[in-house]
């Protein structure tokens, strides 16, 4: 079959089965290898991509439903040189060791804070329950993630006190 | 056959390893979770799907969410000749109250269940199972109808469908017909939807002064449930009625306890009722030891969450008389 699927904002046409998931998709046919593979059973989350502006687990979406639809990938959190306060927020908080589960994390974290720009830690700590950390125990993803909310609002409001490179948070 | 998959993990025209990662690839043999290959059609109508799975009979299948079926087509436990993908038939994603039901279309996503204010003032206990179904992406992509049909006895929504005396409405080409959510499944993996039919709507019956609960069991955050119990009902006069208790991960034909319904109607709620409830319940039902607990504990669970399920049930509907409606 021939799909169309706009993946970070462009166009991409591919022949594909019917049987090959998003996640092949991805990182075969467009060599987007960022976005990782890991169970093949929605149960660890590494797969996560933004379908529509909402996290999904690539591993279980067929491409061709895909089609006609928004992907967006962990190649597309930065702004050239410029990276997402989320991604920022992963170095500043050490949101990472082994970094496999990090880039659905990320997307994860973008997609809450698209929709709540101030979540709490309890809401954080949902919004991530479905993707698997074995390195950081959470508790600095949970921190990352709420040093880019600080980091957005600060940048949001210039005149407030720049409290977004105070260190770590309560988490 | 000639798709990549059948011969090799990587089409032969593409290097084998673009990235120099070596983590799939090499020539090296992985299982790779790959459907067996099927046919693909997009409804565009309800009519067109209907028509589809009438021509393809048994070997069609349905696709919505598509977080139950996809990984049975990989594990090969499902091999349907033709998906037909659901997801464009937006007027099967709703929610609206008529009557003195509510109506939620098939394609109504988990999330949106749980972030609708009407579902969770009529019934806390879809709001009490959604928060505790797989995780968000998973939510993301699931369906109500998708849940029912796959008609598993550890599916938490089932049991909440079951609980709350749901009926859902069957559509085939010779018009709609509705059933009641007791004679839906038909066991485990079989719902009455027949060949060229498709689950469109779920309709709950929306009674005033009810109360609702969902008590769930789970080995880690977003798990199947070890097992889980649901109970819905009202009082009238300070007595129970329209009660109903059904329970998931406990074995097939749970999803509607007569025996405990009829303890509880006309009854007047104590510590010592919930107490015979729970036995019954935990005598009722038909658990399996596997690797998320032993039969017996499973029955312990079943008891345990139907007394608590019943005490939150009847504080929320003691708090909706009293107040308008906020559980």
């Amino acid at each position: 079959m021939r799909i169309t699927v706009n993946v970070n904002g462009e166009d991409r046409t591919r022949e594909v089965e019917p049987r090959h998931l998003l996640v092949r998709f991805l990182r075969d046919d467009l060599e987007l290898t960022g976005t990782h593979w890991g169970c093949d059973t929605s149960n660890c989350g590494t797969c996560v991509v933004l379908m529509d502006g909402e996290p999904v687990k690539s591993c279980t979406v067929l491409a061709v439903m895909a089609a006609g639809h928004e992907i967006r990938t962990v190649e597309d959190l930065a702004d050239g040189d410029r990276l997402d306060p989320v991604q920022q927020g992963f170095i500043e908080q050490h949101g990472l060791q082994c970094g496999f589960c990090t880039p659905g994390m990320m997307l994860t974290g973008r997609a809450l804070l698209d929709r709540n720009p101030d979540p709490s830690d309890q809401e954080i700590r949902e919004a991530i329950s479905g993707q698997l950390c074995r390195c950081t125990g959470y508790l600095n993803i949970v921190r990352s993630i709420q040093w880019a909310a600080r980091e957005q609002a600060a940048v949001a409001a210039p005149e407030a006190p720049a409290t977004a490179t105070a260190t770590g948070g309560r988490a | 056959m000639t798709g990549p998959y059948d011969r090799a993990i990587v089409p032969p025209d593409r290097p084998s390893d673009p990235r120099g990662t070596g983590a799939v690839l090499k020539g090296r043999e992985r299982a790779v979770q790959v459907p067996a290959s099927f046919d693909y059609r997009r409804a565009t109508s309800v009519a067109e799907a209907l028509e589809l799975l009438r021509r393809y009979g048994e070997e069609a299948r349905v696709v919505a969410g598509g977080h139950s079926l996809l990984p049975m087509m990989k594990l090969r436990l499902a091999g349907p000749e033709l998906l037909v993908d659901i997801n464009d038939l937006h007027e099967l994603d709703h929610i609206e109250q008529a009557g003195d039901e509510l109506r939620i279309g098939a394609l109504t996503r988990h999330r949106t269940l749980l972030e609708s204010p009407l579902v969770g003032r009529c019934f806390p206990i879809v709001h009490d199972a959604e928060k505790v179904i797989a995780d968000p992406p998973v939510r993301n992509r699931g369906t109500i109808g998708g849940s029912l049909c796959q008609a598993d006895p550890s599916e938490d929504l089932s049991a909440v469908c079951g609980a709350l005396h749901a009926r859902v409405v069957i559509r085939g080409e010779g018009g709609e017909r509705v059933v009641p959510m007791a004679d839906f499944h038909q066991g485990p993996y079989e719902t009455a939807v027949g060949v060229g039919e498709m689950l469109v709507q779920v309709r709950i019956p929306v009674l005033p002064g009810a109360g609702s609960a969902y008590e769930k069991v789970e080995r880690k955050s977003g798990d199947w449930a070890v097992a889980a119990a649901g109970v819905a009902l009202t009082l009238r006069e300070g007595r129970i009625a329209d009660a109903g208790v059904g329970l998931a991960a406990v074995g097939a034909g749970a999803l509607n306890l007569d025996a405990v319904q009829e303890l509880l109607n006309g009854r007047e709620p104590s510590e010592a009722l919930y107490e015979e409830a729970g036995r019954l319940a935990s005598a009722h039902c038909s658990p399996v030891t596997d690797g998320r607990g032993s039969a017996e504990y499973k029955r312990h669970l079943a008891g345990e969450l139907t007394r608590r399920a019943l005490r939150r049930s009847v504080a929320r509907a003691r708090t909706a008389q009293g107040t308008t409606g906020e559980a």
